[in-house]
């Protein structure tokens, strides 16, 4: 049942995401260009994909509150951390500079290839690179030689 | 703000937004793309794959049904630029615990600090990026 409502609902993130103009890593970087402003060139539709994408999602944590469990599964799976660390700070960061060096994240890049066309074996490249930085990640973040010494 | 498009903009980021709430309600889990990557490079085959192969999936079905409303996708034409990018998506995103969906679309409405502290985080670093490869070294032409 999981696997059914996952498709589903990767598919309506996934046509969402195509609609909105997010696959387009050039619609990103000229929301992310705040230098654009002053000459005209700033596009805000990221922040409007982004605001009207919470409205949703604030119902439904206010719908969240008042169930025991989601409808078709067995319990909610919602990080409980709130302490903010290094790493956190440092892989937002890291995160943020390969967003604005290509304008690309992991779901609009795994969207934007039936539109890729000839830029296929390019979004293919940074979509092979990304899996290695992910796989990287988990790697490191497993050795006990990159554990902050206070923890 | 001659390439602004808001009507697309509210109808897929609602569109996205239901996608992540309805996975929230009936699933119990959160959206969040990175981390469900992560979890896809460990089989036998679940969930998390079937999520991935609908991403594609729904951005082919608006292509399908209108054409007209997807912009194609222009990336930089530098594939060394491409995999250095990739890379530090791919390791900031799970170092951070999160990327623009995890965080962004689903830490946010629920106010976690976390979430907002690393959104604001890629996001300044990121406009900083933009900022000097398109007006300090002009290279974001590309």
């Amino acid at each position: 049942m999981t696997v059914l409502l996952a498709l589903g609902c990767g598919i309506l993130f996934g046509a969402g995401l195509a609609i909105s103009g997010m696959i387009d890593p050039q619609k990103i970087l000229a929301f992310l260009d705040v230098g654009g402003i002053p000459s005209g060139t700033w596009d805000p539709t990221l922040g409007v994909v982004f605001a009207s994408a919470l409205v949703p999602m604030f119902i439904a944590y206010a719908a969240q509150q008042r169930m025991a469990r989601p409808a078709l599964g067995v319990q909610f799976e919602i990080p409980a951390r709130r302490d903010i660390d290094a790493r956190l700070i440092g892989g937002a960061a890291i995160f943020g500079s390969g967003w604005g060096l290509a304008g690309l994240c992991p779901g609009p890049a795994l969207a934007a290839l039936p539109a890729a066309g000839s830029q296929l074996p390019a979004l293919i490249v940074f979509i092979a690179a990304m899996l290695a930085g992910i796989w990287l990640s988990t790697k490191l973040n497993r050795a006990p030689a990159l554990e902050p010494a206070s923890s | 703000m001659q390439n602004f498009t808001p009507i697309g903009g509210l109808v897929g980021g609602l569109m996205l937004g239901t996608a992540a709430a309805l996975f929230l309600l009936l699933a119990g889990r959160i959206s969040g793309i990175s981390g469900i990557l992560e979890g896809a490079l460990r089989f036998p085959l679940n969930w998390r794959h079937a999520y991935l192969v609908g991403l594609p999936l729904g951005a082919l079905l608006v292509l399908v049904l209108a054409p007209r409303v997807v912009a194609a996708p222009v990336l930089p034409a530098s594939w060394a630029l491409l995999a250095i990018s990739g890379l530090l998506v791919g390791f900031g995103a799970r170092l951070g615990g999160g990327c623009t969906s995890g965080h962004g679309v689903c830490g946010i409405p629920r106010l976690s600090p976390r979430s907002i502290v690393a959104t604001c985080v890629f996001m300044a670093v990121a406009a900083v990026v933009v900022f000097l490869t398109r007006h300090v070294m002009s290279l974001g032409d590309a």
